[in-house]
């Protein structure tokens, strides 16, 4: 994961919300086996208005994407991130994201920010004309104007974004600790693991409904 | 001394600290995986991409359902029939090579097991209580219905867990969500799970873990259980619990991957211990009475928009906030529908019953009982899908299938088919349709599709009736 710390531009003025991952990116879109590509569907049930803000020439190829609350709910198709990525954005500035989306968004690289709906309006006004300034170092929105929002933002998860971190690879160096704890339940919980009854691939098992 | 007391959603948690970090988050074990084709691809790719393993394959399992066609799998001479779709065809050729590569335990699409991922995991005992189970797919809060922490994961995780076997996670707040009393004629608990999601709100348990109490939930059997945590995640709780109990044990026992023997017994000693200590502190409650349930419905384009069947579709200037005013003329406008009509006369073109959420036996008898004897209306296309081959098999030594066929509904084989509209199953553009599924977002169904979101017997009355009904008027004998 590239490693970001700034991420400066124009801004989607959208502030739309409950915006869910079925208006992200359509299921149809999820027959894909690769995460590359996912652009052109995002949000396609908007673009189809003609007047839609993602094809206004104004905010072409801009990296950030102002919305109202509860920003990617729905389904937990990281497609939805993969689609945000592709057409070029790098963070969001929402009062609210599900929980789901926004591990999705920082596993990818793309900033959460959430600041208050106040906020959010001020912000809507300004990245119709100007850009806006996302800083992960500071922890602040800014704009020309002089407006300074400061967020807050899990310190783990700042962490990964400024430095691009490898969770899994982070994980597997745990992998000692992980054992241990597998042996102890091995113990106290023995009916947990399936490895004797793991006879191959095939689970032909029926049983009753 | 005394230990402070705890929730179930505590106890689970602590029971599954590998360790903690210094940041305040958690590396948390997961006992179970569950894996389907869609968001599995890319977590395959990035395993093979660095040369990496699955930690566990005994504790995952696969299966396919959301990009599986619905129609028959075998000819008459016995041979599988291939998918049209070359997209999806590729997409479950691609498990299959996967599940083999890695070692993968896996249902395949002509098995008598396979069906809905979150109908397979409890019919078949892989999922038990207490333990942590995840899966690619949002709606794996299902699972919480046996007692289990169970919640959706994006594909990066599903490859971390294919990995390694934890997940790094921050603990979540609670909240209780307390339902009492005895539940009306007619109503069931796809009613209970709307009305608790018209009151908290589709974003009112984001950053919680519900836990669902009280004697109306306790009395659900466990496929009814099931419908209520499934749908947590349209209220914004990445998971729903409920205490495992006798009647999750009656469920669990003899199946065929749940604990045998004297590691039953020793299992049920723990799950015993799990249920929330009396003096346990939620971080929110919200109390319903279920006697204030009605049939329920929803009219708009968020699972929160809920109404009685008995309601009129709202006025858009009767809420309070106005960015929820304007929310609503949006719906309505997408929905097709005026201020003030009764929802009993509003017709349907579709009627779907099946998804996660209410597609188990008890549910295809519910909607059968409604059926039975009555046609689906003109100009109405009613499908019953299944969500396992063992509930299919099941309802037909039960005579349901005949009951359906000759009501004109279509017989399908399992999947998640027209809930998310993935597979060839879709609401065209426009049409409206009662749906048993749990989401009603603009376009879930198809583009252009108007969703309602009911339970299967109101979904089977408004099939017959080609309108939305009030389904206690036509069960007026038959309860």
């Amino acid at each position: 994961m590239t490693p970001v710390r700034k991420v400066e531009g124009r801004a989607y003025p959208w502030g739309a919300k409950n915006i869910d991952t079925d208006v992200i990116i359509p299921a149809h879109w999820l027959k894909t086996i690769s995460r590359a590509g996912l652009g052109k569907g995002a949000f396609e049930t908007v673009r189809a208005n003609p007047d839609n803000i993602f094809d206004d020439p104004r905010y072409a190829g801009a990296p950030i994407l102002i919305a109202g609350d509860n920003f990617g709910c729905g389904s937990s198709r990281e497609h939805a991130a993969w689609a945000l990525m592709d057409m070029g954005i790098q963070a969001i500035i929402a009062p609210s994201y599900s929980d789901i989306f926004s591990g999705n968004a920082v596993k990818n690289g793309i900033v959460p920010v959430v600041l208050p709906q106040d906020a959010i309006d001020r912000l809507v006004e300004v990245a119709k004309t100007d850009e806006v300034t996302v800083d992960l170092e500071t922890m602040t929105v800014t704009t020309p104007f002089q407006d300074r929002f400061e967020f807050s933002i899990d310190p783990f998860r700042r962490q990964c974004l400024m430095e691009g971190l490898d969770e899994v690879g982070l994980t597997l160096a745990r992998d000692t600790a992980i054992s241990k704890y597998e042996s102890a339940v091995s113990s106290e919980r023995p009916w947990l693991s399936r490895e004797r009854d793991y006879a191959g691939l095939a689970v032909e098992s029926a049983g009753r409904t | 001394m005394t230990a402070r007391p705890q929730t179930l959603y505590e106890k689970i948690w602590n029971a599954h600290v590998v360790e903690r970090r210094d940041d305040g988050t958690y590396l948390i074990y997961i006992d179970r995986h569950l894996v389907h084709e869609v968001t599995s691809p890319q977590a395959f790719e990035g395993l093979r991409a660095a040369g990496r393993a699955v930690r566990r394959p005994d504790l995952t399992l696969a299966v396919p359902d959301h990009n599986l066609p619905t129609t028959p799998r075998v000819d008459a001479a016995g041979h599988a029939i291939p998918i049209a779709d070359p997209e999806s065809a590729n997409q479950l050729e691609t498990l299959r090579h996967n599940v083999a590569e890695f070692g993968v335990p896996y249902i395949d699409a002509l098995a008598a097991a396979q069906g809905i991922v979150h109908v397979v995991g409890p019919e078949q005992g892989f999922t038990l209580p207490g333990t942590t189970l995840v899966c690619g797919d949002s709606h794996t809060s299902a699972h919480g219905a046996l007692g289990a922490l169970a919640f959706g994961i994006g594909t990066s995780e599903v490859e971390h867990v294919l990995a390694t076997q934890t997940l790094l996670l921050q603990q979540s707040k609670t909240m209780e969500v307390r339902v009492d009393g005895n539940l009306g004629f007619g109503v069931s608990a796809k009613d209970v799970v709307l009305a608790i999601i018209g009151r908290i709100g589709a974003a009112g348990g984001t950053g919680y873990v519900i836990e669902y109490t009280g004697d109306t939930i306790r009395n659900l059997s466990v496929e009814g259980r099931l419908t209520v945590a499934n749908m947590s995640i349209e209220g914004g709780a990445r998971a729903g619990l409920i205490a495992p109990d006798d009647t999750t044990f009656a469920y669990l026992k003899g199946r065929p991957m749940a604990p045998a023997g004297e590691e039953w017994e020793k299992a049920v000693a723990w799950w015993r211990t799990l249920p929330s200590d009396a003096q346990a502190v939620y971080d929110a409650t919200v109390r319903l009475s279920a006697s204030d349930i009605a049939p329920s419905l929803t009219w708009g384009t968020s699972p929160e928009d809920v109404v009685p069947i008995t309601g009129r579709v709202p006025d858009p200037d009767s809420f309070a906030d106005p960015s929820k005013r304007v929310a609503a003329q949006k719906s309505l406008d997408y929905m097709g529908l005026t201020p003030g009509t009764a929802m009993q006369d509003v017709g349907v073109d579709q009627v779907f019953i099946g998804s996660c959420t209410n597609s188990r036996i008890e549910d295809l008898r519910a909607a059968a009982s409604v059926a039975n004897g009555r046609h689906v209306a003109d100009g109405v296309r009613a499908l019953v899908v299944p969500g396992s081959g063992l509930v299919k098999r099941q309802a037909e030594a039960e005579g349901l299938d005949s009951i359906f066929i000759s009501a004109g509904f279509e017989w399908r084989e399992p999947g998640c088919s027209m809930c998310l509209a993935m597979n060839p199953d879709k609401v065209p553009a426009g049409q409206r349709c009662a749906s048993t599924s749990n989401r009603n977002f603009v376009g879930r169904q198809g583009p252009g599709a108007r969703t309602h979101l009911l339970s299967p017997a109101m979904a089977a009355a408004a099939a017959v009736t080609g309108r939305l009904t009030d389904v206690r008027e036509l069960m007026g004998d038959r309860q």
